[in-house]
């Protein structure tokens, strides 16, 4: 069972790893959708199946597909220059935003009171009790995801609409 | 026969076969056996009825056309016998294709070309595993069962993106971008067309779901779900969405071959070829499958007197039924437009299937109501979906029909 997280593990931080280090955008892209496959594996051998097949069908059906028509859709010329240094306010204030959020990040992480316990029993969480646990207590964060996204779908369509009057389609 | 279940012995004659088979290997391999055999029975049944949907399509096909369609191949060693009707077509099919030059162009991404048909193949086949064939067939009986068949169907688009992208041709890649486009706009109304079942049936489980639908009125009405209002509204839009998902005439628009050269497939010849072929009838079969187990009753036999056919036929009649249906609609109907097809999802059949929600919502309601009421409820729940079909059909018909043809001599 160790033996097939470390590979799960290997999988998906090699993959991500050299989606980073890779210069074409597409194999990067697809790099990362593997990495996503390998953490959907890792939630299956976790024993969150509805989880795991969640992860596949928004990460690598949904969110891929907007990844990868993102990297079409937008201009690339040729392959863009390693950026030169070329001031040093700005690479401090690089160094000040990644560093904040690396120490928020660190922070949390290491300030999580992680539960460590040998492993129990796979535990057995229906489909139906996850349901009845997120239309129970967990309601008020499902609606507010849900606002977020309605909005950011308006959003979208917003971006998206020209203000063109309507006109039919059929119209040679 | 009084009521035949799960001790019938036609039922059980597939798994006393597979638990023979897997006595009889050695004992340390018998898990690895047990598994295997149902892999192979998965393929071998698909692999076959993949090939036997290809010539009866022909076959249809050319009798919608007024043609007699494939009736030259024999048997190879008898020359003077019948032609078998020219049963054995797709065998030679598959000779001619796998030994046909496989062509990679030279500017290609060779290993993304090459990774494409395996990864659509195997992802269409993966469908499979969570479809109750019978009473006591399924492959495996997942609690998320009907999420995974979603979850293993998402890579599809992956594989369509990477053969367009990987050929190196800018035609492929249009193309490929066009699969895409109506692939994902139709998977908003397939998912939305399942959730009133699952809304009704309680669960994502498919066999839980078959096992919802095994009851009779008086003793002979079934209660499958495609005989309430709201399953049968469901059941028209998942046909609709499942046609358009598996790239099926009258949507066939990626790979248009009276248009188009084969839109991403362009470059792909011999067995690739196949191999994209080859998914898009599993795909058609899976959803087909998924739509049987839905809407139909899954193995339920339509009367209690029926049910001395063991269930695995029964799913196995519905599922030619639905495929029969599929050609026959290919050969009768004609090609949307792109601008047709989004529109027709977009602004048809994601409302519908939305208001559909809301119909197995007070169906499931009024679940309590009896005698009388019982009618109200059946009126109500046609009312909700019948008035807002005819209202947006009218209105989205409203600027466009009816059709001038400008460039086309009436």
């Amino acid at each position: 069972m160790t033996l097939a997280l470390f590979i799960l593990a290997l999988l998906i931080l090699g993959s991500a790893a050299v989606a980073m280090a890779l210069r074409n955008l597409i194999y990067s892209a697809l790099l990362l959708i593997g990495s996503w496959a390998g953490i959907a594996a890792f939630y299956l051998w976790a024993g969150a199946e509805f989880v795991a097949f969640a992860q596949v069908l928004i990460y690598v059906g949904a969110i891929s597909m907007v990844v990868l028509f993102a990297v079409l859709l937008t201009k690339q010329g040729h392959a863009p220059e390693p950026v030169e240094f070329t001031s040093l306010s700005r690479f401090i204030t690089g160094l000040i935003a990644g560093g904040g959020v690396a120490g928020v990040l660190l922070g949390a992480i290491l300030g999580m009171p992680l539960d460590v316990r040998t492993a129990q029993a796979a535990p057995s969480l229906t489909v139906k009790e996850l349901g009845a646990r997120l239309m129970g207590p967990h309601t008020a964060s499902l609606l507010v995801i849900g606002l977020l996204l309605t909005v950011a779908l308006l959003g979208a369509v917003l971006l998206a609409s020209d203000k063109r009057p309507d006109q039919p389609e059929d119209a040679p | 026969m009084n009521a035949p279940g799960t001790d019938y012995y036609l039922e059980r004659a597939p798994l006393v076969l597979r638990d023979a088979i897997v006595q009889w290997s050695p004992v340390p391999a018998q898990w690895l056996v047990h598994q295997l055999i149902t892999i192979v029975a998965i393929l071998a049944v698909f692999g076959t009825f993949f090939a036997f949907t290809t010539i009866a399509e022909r076959k249809l096909l050319g009798r919608l056309q007024n043609r007699l369609g494939p009736n030259r191949s024999g048997l190879p060693w008898w020359k003077k016998g019948p032609k078998l009707w020219g049963l054995t077509q797709p065998f030679a099919d598959a000779v001619k294709t796998l030994t046909k030059e496989d062509i990679v162009p030279a500017a290609a991404d060779k290993l993304l070309h090459f990774l494409a048909p395996v990864l659509v193949v195997t992802f269409s086949l993966l469908t499979f595993a969570v479809l109750p064939f019978g009473r006591n067939l399924i492959p495996v009986d997942l609690d998320a069962a009907l999420l995974y068949f979603f979850a293993a169907g998402a890579a599809t688009e992956l594989a369509i993106f990477m053969a367009g992208w990987a050929s190196r041709n800018k035609y492929s890649l249009l193309a490929a971008m066009r699969a895409l486009a109506q692939v994902i706009s139709y998977e908003l109304p397939l998912l939305l067309s399942v959730v009133p079942v699952v809304l009704i049936a309680g669960t994502l489980s498919t066999q839980d779901i078959v096992l919802h639908q095994g009851h009779w009125t008086f003793g002979f009405l079934p209660h499958w779900f495609v005989f309430t209002p709201w399953g049968a509204a469901g059941f028209v839009i998942f046909l609709v969405s499942a046609l358009a998902e598996s790239n099926r005439s009258p949507f066939d628009l990626p790979e248009a071959e009276s248009e188009l050269i084969a839109g991403h497939l362009t470059e792909y010849s011999g067995f690739k070829y196949a191999l994209f072929f080859m998914s898009e009838y599993f795909g058609l079969t899976a959803l087909s499958g998924l739509g049987v187990t839905l809407f139909l009753g899954g193995w339920q036999a339509p009367c209690p007197f029926l049910q001395f056919i063991p269930s695995y036929l029964w799913f196995m009649f519905k599922l030619v039924g639905m495929l029969v249906f599929f050609i026959w609609v290919r050969g009768t109907l004609l090609r949307l437009r792109i601008d047709q097809l989004t529109r027709l999802s977009w602004q048809f059949l994601v409302p519908l299937a939305l208001i559909n929600l809301g119909n197995a919502a007070f169906w499931a309601l009024t679940a309590g109501w009896t005698g009388p009421l019982q009618l109200v409820r059946w009126g109500v729940s046609l009312a909700i979906i019948v008035v807002p079909f005819v209202l947006i059909g009218r209105r989205l018909s409203g600027t466009r029909a009816p059709r001038i043809y400008r460039y086309a001599a009436s």
